[in-house]
Order: structure tokens, then C-alpha cells, then sequence
């Protein structure tokens, strides 16, 4: 099973925290892999600035990998301003093909509408995963954004951390999203692994996405570029969270809507019933069964966590102003926000979304039954 | 004795070993109550009165002579016209199972005299194509093992409706939405409608039995059962009711009955669940629908606006039109109109190599609703037997291909495709529908399956009875003589509406529950089929398994 952990912090904290988080849940997986997402990045020996750069993050087999990495940025037009590197024990990683692990650091294209970059950036990311797959997987990308770093390796979360040396302040984010095990439904891929993200939105589950193949068959046929990949049968949560935010401009209430939209008779009393039944009706492709709990960040750095319609995947919300966590176990909120008042941590019900706002003072509990505003539709 | 040549024969003469069934009459149970030959709606038996002659040899007296023994008894005729169907009312009436129509595995001479009069073989019912189907092949393998816990079939919520009509792309939706312009219709019903039989085609006992079980459903069950109304329009008194939504109303080529129809709609309390456009019909491609002169009874005619006791051909396209695209694209816009864009309208069509282009014309079409494919399995009131039996296409991989074409362009959530012809032929109905659905169907239509389970139609793959067309249906589901449809309870009919309903529900649920669905009908999930035979399964794009 997958462990999902996140934590969330006005102060930035090591990511190795969560994965000693993760390890209070350990019972639960197989320790196959660790997936990582950081946001609110901070390096100790580099003053990263999010308004002006951008991080590339992945994988580089081989040293010609790296090469043409280098190469082909440069013939994009992006400037590098910093390489971090990870204190790297070889010994500790299984798979022996990872020549290095990229975090980069390039200057923002200049002259650019908000949406031509996000288009730029993601194309670029495509482009290199397309050129890493032509070259025999020697080159692995998982985000091209500002603020954010993945990392995605095969192996026991916390051994992982110690390989890539973690656990040595070098690296610090507001928001860091783990999972443990890596999704095996379809092979070992790092791209089968989670975190997923597409334009700054990513998302974690666990459990196993039942209606995957037509969900997917929908997001392909939209043709829009990016939804593409699928080695997991989770990563359509993430392009669903961004076809309801980003091209339907829905705000981030409506994704409980779209993924698991309430009975007919629930909608007829809701005061926006008639717009969520065409809603639903709509995207009905996109309603997923689960079971599945579902945690994401935006690139505001809000988290979310939403369940399957049924809530047969439990998940646990809690921690007090400054931090919170969210994690698929008690144990994982009890670890990584242990100063908190655990009478207070919630449990999300079929209807709920939780959203924790970047100014991290309360948890937001949404409930389908609720209002929202709709600026567009209402 | 008599010499052989003079025995009467003509090339139709035949004997009761040519024909498909032999009647087994044991005398000795016989107690001559008549009631065979009196329920027998072939005359195929009649009771003789016979005299036996024993020879008489007076040795002593040397005297020979005969002695005459009389009896009674069953026979068969001989006829083409009085064959026996083995329909098996006799031995359903006989009180002491003395008679009962047994197949006849030889070949069938009387095959080659059902043209009588140079009038081809014409006849009700099904393709006659025993065996399992493609669909009864297929099983559900992608059980959802890799976590737990699984869902419940009993105690589980399950969503099992779909949707018919016409949805709008998300992101147009959300634009008409907020500019306050028209959204297509669409209706939350069952995916398995009762598909088009006419009022006509059907005794108005049945008719009926099928509305009030269907209402049963609706409101008592919950389960949004619909039902089509087939070519001959719907009784005013049921166009003036606010069962209508229950209702699909049919228009096809002879457009009989929509006089009625429009005349009622300002008075309409409610609009109907959907217009379907008939353009063809899995069980005979490229003919009209066939109401034959038996069948046009005064209620009929009354409805039909037509005289009393003629044949009722319809002619196989809409007449007026001149191609399919036009034709599809004026009616269907001018039956929106004509309920003010708030019913969906789709057309019909029979299974073809031709439907993918059908369907691409829809998706062109703002205002098409869906489409309904008839495969080659479905039935009918009346038709030639060629056509039912070597004209059309079998659905599965003509749904399927239609389908993987609306995935190619991503518009799969936006025409629903509704498939029919032969679900549930062998009983295996909802596994049918369901496979059906996870091959891409929004629903599937039945009709067979539906008069065979809740009214006891004696039709099936082997010929036997489908004598619909004429009138002398035995069970009184499609006939029009009154004495015929009274054996029809309509309440009895409604019941097993009811529970053929609620039971196709269950199963619903059984079958989705290990695959892990149950928010949603699993429309497309291809990946949960498997079928055993390595072509079909490339062809259907689905695992092979053995
Ligand atoms: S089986 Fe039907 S058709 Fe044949 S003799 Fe009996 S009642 Fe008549
Ligand atoms: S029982 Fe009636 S409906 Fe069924 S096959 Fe015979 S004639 Fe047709």
C-alpha cells in the first residue's frame, strides 16, 4: 500500500522529517520507492528567488545525458544559475544507473505573459522527457517550475533519504509531499511514481484508481499537452485537479465535484444543484471510484485532501497555526506535528475537501453540501 | 391396395417427419378433453375419429372376415400453412401431458415449401442462430484485488443509471452555462430500456402490463426504467399522462401514429424521456417496419389513422428525405423543435460497416442526442426470414468501433451510443448489457429478453413459435384478437417487469462490485473484459484469456 505523508510549515524544514514521518507508518508498505515533492524551496548555500527563477528537476543516467541536458537548455535560451548537489552515497541506492540527480536552477524567460510561460515551462519539461525516452531513458524530468523539487527514487524511503543526504539541512521547503512504495499496478517506472505534476499542480494517492482507463481515455482525447504518461493509474487525480482549476477555471471546491459528484436526489436540494448535475453530467468521465484518498498542492502552496465518494481510504488532517499535516495514518500526523492538539485532527468524510491555505492559520473544511462561489457560472 | 401412383402427392406435399416438429400424442393418456387442439394456434392437430380393421380367420369355420375396432386420436397436419410451430401450448393445456411438440433433428424438407403462393417466408421473432454469443463470452477479469477492502455488492451504494442525450464538452457547458444559452437536454435513466415494440406489434394487454410495471419501477422501485414506443405512435390516453417521461416515443419511415402525437402535445403534462428516429432495425436491415393485416385491428387502424385489416409496410426510408445526413440533420432538428429543444432525439440504425460515418455525422450535429445501434441479433414483429437471418451486422464489434472513433476524437462522453441486438438472447442479460457498456455503451436496448421474461414469449433460436406477425401470438403478447391478448394478465406482465428490473439491478451491482465500480456505470472500461478466443479479442480490443 502507499503511505502518503505531507506536511505543511511557515518555517522551512528538512524533507527528511517526513520521511521520518513516514516511518512511524512503515507497517503499511512495502518500501518499494520514495516520491518528493518540495515547494517553498530553500537552499542553505544559494538564495533561491521564486519570482525570477525556475527548477528543473530529474534524473540523469549517464554522463552524456547530462551533457546534452546542458546543451539542450542552453539552445532553449535558459540561463543556469545554480546546480544543487546531493551528498550522494551510491552505495545505498539500489538501482545503479543514476549517473546524477538534477536540481537546477534557471533564470525565468524574460518577456513572457503568466500563461506563455507555463506553457514554455511544460513544454520544455515534455521536450526533455520525450529527447531522455529517444535516448534509451538515459533522462528522467520530473518538474520544470519555480519553487518546486522532485525527487523520485526505487527503494526504502528513509535509505533513499540518507543516500541523497537529506538529512543534512542543505535543503529545506515549506511544503513537502511524500509517498512511499512505488505504483506497482503497472511496473516499477520513475514516472509511475508520485507525486505527479503538471503546471505547478500536484497530487499523491494511494489505493487503486478502479475507473482508470476511461478516465483516461478522456483526459488523451482532450489533446491537451501534458496529459499524457499514465504509467500510473493515479496520475490522471493530478490532470484532473488541473483541468478543473486551470482550464475550466473552477475553483479548487469544484474538484470534489468533478471526482466524485453528489446522488441526483443530494444535488436537487443544493443550492447550486442545477449547474453541479450538467457539471456532473459534463464530466462524467472524470468520476473516479477509488479507493483513494487524494492530497495536492498548488503553487501557492495550499494543500488539499479529498476522498473517494465511499471513504474506504482513511486519511488523517491535523497540527495548529504554522503546521499541519496530512497523512494517510494518524501515526504520520502524530509524527511529523507533534505539538499540536490532537483532539482537534479531522478525518474527512465522503463530501469533504480540506484545503490548507498558505497562510496555514486554520484548516478550511469544505463540504459538497456547501455553496461555493462560481464566478463564472453561478 | 391402393397402387402408389395413385396416392395424391404435389411437390408441397410433406409428411410429419419433414417438418421441424413432430407432435408426440400418447393415447393412452389421452382422455379426448380437446383442449390441444382448441389452444392450437397453427391448427397444426386435430382430433380424427378412426376405424381399424382386424382380420377375422374362422379356421373352424372356414370363414375369414374382418372385424372394425373404432378409436380416437391426435394428428398432425401436414401443411405448410398448419405446420406445427412447437409452440408447446398443447401440452401446457393438456391435463394428463398426453401431447407435446418434440424438434425434429432431421433436415427439414418443409424449408424449402415456405414460399406457398410465391409469397416468401415471412415470420416474427429472432435470427435463428442457437449457440452463445460473442457477449455471452465475454467475463469481467479485472477483479480489483490489489486493495482492500472491496466493495459490496449488498451493502454498497451503487450509481447504475446512465445518461441519454446529447452533453456538452465541459468547457461549453460552463460557457452556455454563464451566457444563459441552450443546453441539450439529457435524462438520468436505467441503461437497460425496453426497447421499441410497437403498439400494434403488441397486444394493448402487454402493452400496457409493460407501462404500469415500467411506472412500478420508476416511482416505487427507483430504478428510471424507460420504454420505446416502436413505429405506431402511443395511445392518446397514455400521450395526455404524466407516464409519458416513462415513454420514448418512436417515428419512423411511416411516420404512423404521429398524427396523434403532435395534436396531443399541447396537452402533454409532461415531455416524453426521448424521440427516437427509426432509420433501421438490427433484425432486418433495410425494410420498413411490418404491421400485417391480422395485426390491424380497429383500435389500430383508429390509432394508425388507417382502415381496418390491411398491411401495414412501412417504406424503408423516410421518403422524403434524400440522403442520410439530411435526413438525420431535418428531423432531428424539426422534432426538437416541435418539443422546444427539451427532449433528446436520436436515430436508430441497424448494425452496419456504415455506422461509424452515421456517427460522425452525429458528433457534427448539435443537436443529435445519441445513437442507437441494432445488431443482427435483434428481433422483430414481422419480417422476411432472410433478412432475419443473414441480413446485418453483429453489434459487439460494431459498438466497439464506433465507440474507439469517438475516443479517437475525445468525444465518448458527449454522443452515448446505446447498443441492441441480442442482449440477453440466451438469458445472460445483464452480463450481455454490461459487457456491452464496458465496450463503450451508454446502455443497450432489449426487447426479446424483455417479452420472454415478464410475458413467457415461447420464441426462440430453433424456430420455435415467431409467428408474431401473424396474429395468433399463443401467449396474447403480440396479437390483436381479443381473445388471444385476455390470456395476458396486464398486472402479471407488470410484476415481472418489476422483477426482472430489480434483478438486472443486482446483478448490475454483482458484477461491478469485484471490478471495484460503483459511483459510476463503467462505461468503456475495457480493461475489466477478457474473452477467450484471441481474435475476437483483438478485434474488441480487449485481453485475451484462457
Ligand atoms: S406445439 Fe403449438 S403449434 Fe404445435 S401442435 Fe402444439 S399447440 Fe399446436
Ligand atoms: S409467444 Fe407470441 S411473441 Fe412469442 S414468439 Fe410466439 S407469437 Fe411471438
Amino acid at each position: 500500500m502507499c503511505r502518503l505523508a505531507l506536511k505543511t510549515a511557515d518555517i522551512p524544514f528538512s524533507p527528511y522529517e517526513v520521511l521520518n514521518g513516514m516511518e512511524a507508518m512503515q507497517e503499511g508498505y512495502d518500501g518499494s520507492g520514495l516520491g518528493l515533492l518540495l515547494r517553498g524551496v530553500s537552499f542553505e548555500d544559494y538564495k533561491y528567488k521564486k519570482e525570477e527563477q525556475v527548477i528543473l528537476s530529474g534524473i540523469a543516467h549517464t554522463e552524456a545525458a547530462v551533457r546534452r541536458l546542458q546543451r539542450l537548455m542552453e539552445e532553449r535560451g535558459f540561463e543556469q544559475d545554480y546546480d544543487h548537489r546531493f551528498k550522494v552515497n551510491a552505495d545505498l541506492i539500489e538501482s545503479k544507473d543514476r549517473y546524477q540527480y538534477i536540481v537546477r536552477v534557471y533564470k525565468k524567460p524574460e518577456g513572457l505573459t503568466e500563461k506563455e510561460l507555463e506553457e514554455r515551462l511544460m513544454q520544455t519539461r515534455l521536450f526533455l522527457r520525450r529527447n531522455g525516452e529517444e535516448h534509451g531513458n538515459d533522462l528522467t524530468v520530473f518538474s520544470f517550475w519555480p519553487d518546486v523539487v522532485t525527487i523520485k527514487e526505487v527503494g526504502w524511503p528513509l535509505e533513499v533519504g540518507d543516500a541523497l543526504g537529506l538529512n543534512d539541512d542543505r535543503i529545506k521547503a515549506r511544503v513537502v509531499m511524500a509517498q512511499g512504495r512505488q505504483n506497482t499496478n503497472y511496473g516499477i517506472n520513475l514516472y509511475a511514481c508520485h507525486p505527479f505534476f503538471i503546471q505547478g499542480i500536484a497530487t499523491m494517492t494511494n489505493g487503486e484508481n478502479t475507473a482508470f482507463i476511461p478516465i483516461k481515455e478522456w483526459l488523451e482525447g482532450k489533446n491537451i499537452p501534458g496529459y499524457m504518461g499514465y504509467q500510473s493509474d493515479s496520475e490522471v487525480f493530478a490532470h484532473i485537479l488541473h483541468y478543473v482549476t486551470k482550464k475550466l477555471d473552477l475553483p479548487l471546491a469544484a474538484y470534489k465535484h468533478v471526482i466524485t459528484p453528489l446522488k441526483s436526489e443530494e444535488l436537487d436540494a443544493h443550492p447550486q444543484g442545477d449547474f453541479l448535475k450538467g457539471l456532473r453530467t459534463s464530466c462524467r468521465r472524470l468520476i473516479i471510484d477509488g479507493p483513494n484518498a487524494v492530497i495536492g498542492t498548488l503553487p501557492d502552496e495550499t494543500c488539499m485532501l479529498a476522498m473517494d465518494a465511499k471513504k474506504l481510504r482513511p486519511a488523517t488532517v491535523g497540527g495548529r497555526p504554522g503546521a499541519w499535516a496530512i497523512a494517510s495514518e494518524m501515526c504520520g500526523v502524530e509524527a511529523l506535528v507533534p505539538d499540536r492538539d490532537p483532539t482537534l485532527d479531522f478525518q474527512p468524510m465522503r463530501e469533504h475537501t480540506v484545503i490548507i491555505p498558505p497562510e496555514r492559520k486554520e484548516l478550511q473544511i469544505w463540504s459538497q453540501f456547501d455553496q461555493f462561489t462560481l464566478s463564472q457560472a453561478a | 391396395m391402393v397402387s402408389v401412383r395413385s396416392v395424391y402427392t404435389q411437390p408441397s406435399s410433406l409428411t410429419f417427419s419433414d417438418l421441424p416438429w413432430i407432435i408426440e400424442h400418447r393415447e393412452d393418456r389421452c382422455t379426448l378433453c380437446g383442449q390441444c387442439t382448441a389452444v392450437c394456434p397453427k391448427q397444426a392437430i386435430y382430433l380424427t375419429y378412426r376405424r381399424q380393421r382386424v382380420p377375422k380367420l374362422d379356421i373352424l369355420k372356414k370363414k375369414r372376415g374382418n372385424e372394425y375396432r373404432h378409436f380416437v386420436g391426435i394428428r398432425q397436419n401436414t401443411e405448410v400453412d398448419k405446420m406445427c410451430i412447437g409452440c408447446g401450448m398443447c401440452s401446457s393445456v393438456c391435463p394428463n401431458e398426453a401431447i407435446g411438440p418434440v424438434p425434429n433433428p432431421n433436415e427439414h424438407r418443409s424449408r424449402f415449401h415456405m414460399d406457398q403462393k410465391g409469397d416468401s417466408w415471412k415470420r416474427g421473432g429472432r435470427r435463428n442462430a442457437p449457440g452463445k454469443t460473442i457477449l455471452d463470452r465475454l467475463s469481467f477479469g479485472r477483479i480489483s484485488m490489489l486493495t482492500d477492502p472491496a466493495l459490496d455488492a449488498g451493502r454498497h451504494e451503487f450509481n447504475t443509471n446512465t445518461i441519454l442525450g446529447r452533453v456538452l464538452p465541459p468547457e461549453e457547458y460552463i460557457r452556455r452555462k454563464a451566457a444563459g444559452e441552450w443546453i441539450p437536454p439529457t435524462r438520468e435513466i436505467f441503461p437497460f430500456v425496453i426497447g421499441s415494440m410497437s403498439f400494434g406489434g403488441l397486444s394493448p394487454n402487454m402493452w400496457l402490463g409493460l407501462l404500469q410495471g415500467v411506472a412500478y419501477c420508476n416511482e416505487v422501485l427507483g430504478i428510471p426504467v424507460v420504454m420505446a414506443t416502436g413505429e405506431g405512435g402511443c395511445p392518446p390516453w397514455v400521450l395526455k399522462s404524466p407516464f409519458l417521461k416513462y415513454i420514448i416515443l418512436q417515428i419512423a419511415s411511416g411516420y404512423f401514429g404521429w398524427d396523434e402525437i403532435i395534436r396531443a402535445i399541447p396537452e402533454m403534462q409532461c415531455d416524453p424521456a426521448a424521440i427516437e428516429i427509426k432509420y433501421g432495425q438490427g433484425a432486418k436491415p433495410g425494410d420498413g417496419g411490418l404491421l400485417m393485416w391480422f395485426k390491424v385491428s380497429k383500435l389500430i387502424a383508429r390509432l394508425r389513422g388507417v382502415p381496418e385489416g390491411v398491411d401495414l409496410p412501412s417504406p424503408p426510408v423516410h421518403q422524403t428525405l434524400y440522403s442520410i445526413e439530411e435526413s438525420v440533420m431535418k428531423m432531428i432538428q424539426t422534432l426538437s423543435m416541435a418539443f422546444n429543444f427539451r427532449v433528446p432525439v436520436y436515430p436508430k440504425i441497424s448494425g452496419s460497416t456504415s455506422a461509424k460515418s452515421v456517427l460522425n455525422n452525429l458528433v457534427r450535429n448539435p443537436y443529435a442526442s445519441g445513437l442507437l445501434i441494432d445488431g443482427i441479433d435483434g428481433g422483430t414483429g414481422a419480417a422476411y426470414n432472410v433478412s432475419m437471418d443473414a441480413t446485418g451486422y453483429p453489434i459487439a464489434s460494431n459498438l466497439r468501433e464506433c465507440y474507439q472513433e469517438l475516443v479517437a476524437q475525445g468525444r465518448q462522453n458527449e454522443i452515448p451510443i446505446f447498443a441492441a441486438g441480442g442482449v440477453g438472447k440466451n438469458g445472460n442479460v445483464t452480463q450481455n448489457g454490461m459487457a456491452l457498456i464496458m465496450l463503450g455503451a451508454s446502455g443497450v436496448h432489449i426487447g426479446k429478453y424483455i417479452m420472454q421474461a415478464c410475458a413467457g414469449c415461447l420464441g426462440n433460436e430453433l424456430g420455435r413459435c415467431n409467428v408474431c406477425n401473424v396474429g395468433i401470438c399463443p401467449k396474447g403478447i403480440t396479437s390483436q384478437n381479443e381473445k388471444l391478448f385476455r390470456r395476458l394478465d396486464p398486472d402479471d406482465v407488470a410484476q415481472r417487469v418489476a422483477d426482472t428490473f430489480s434483478s438486472i439491478q443486482t446483478e448490475m451491482k454483482k458484477i461491478m462490485a469485484p471490478l471495484g465500480r460503483s459511483q459510476s456505470l463503467p462505461i468503456g472500461m475495457s480493461d475489466a473484459l477478457t474473452i477467450d478466443d484471441a481474435d475476437a479479442a483483438e478485434r474488441l480490443g480487449i485481453k485475451y484469456a484462457c
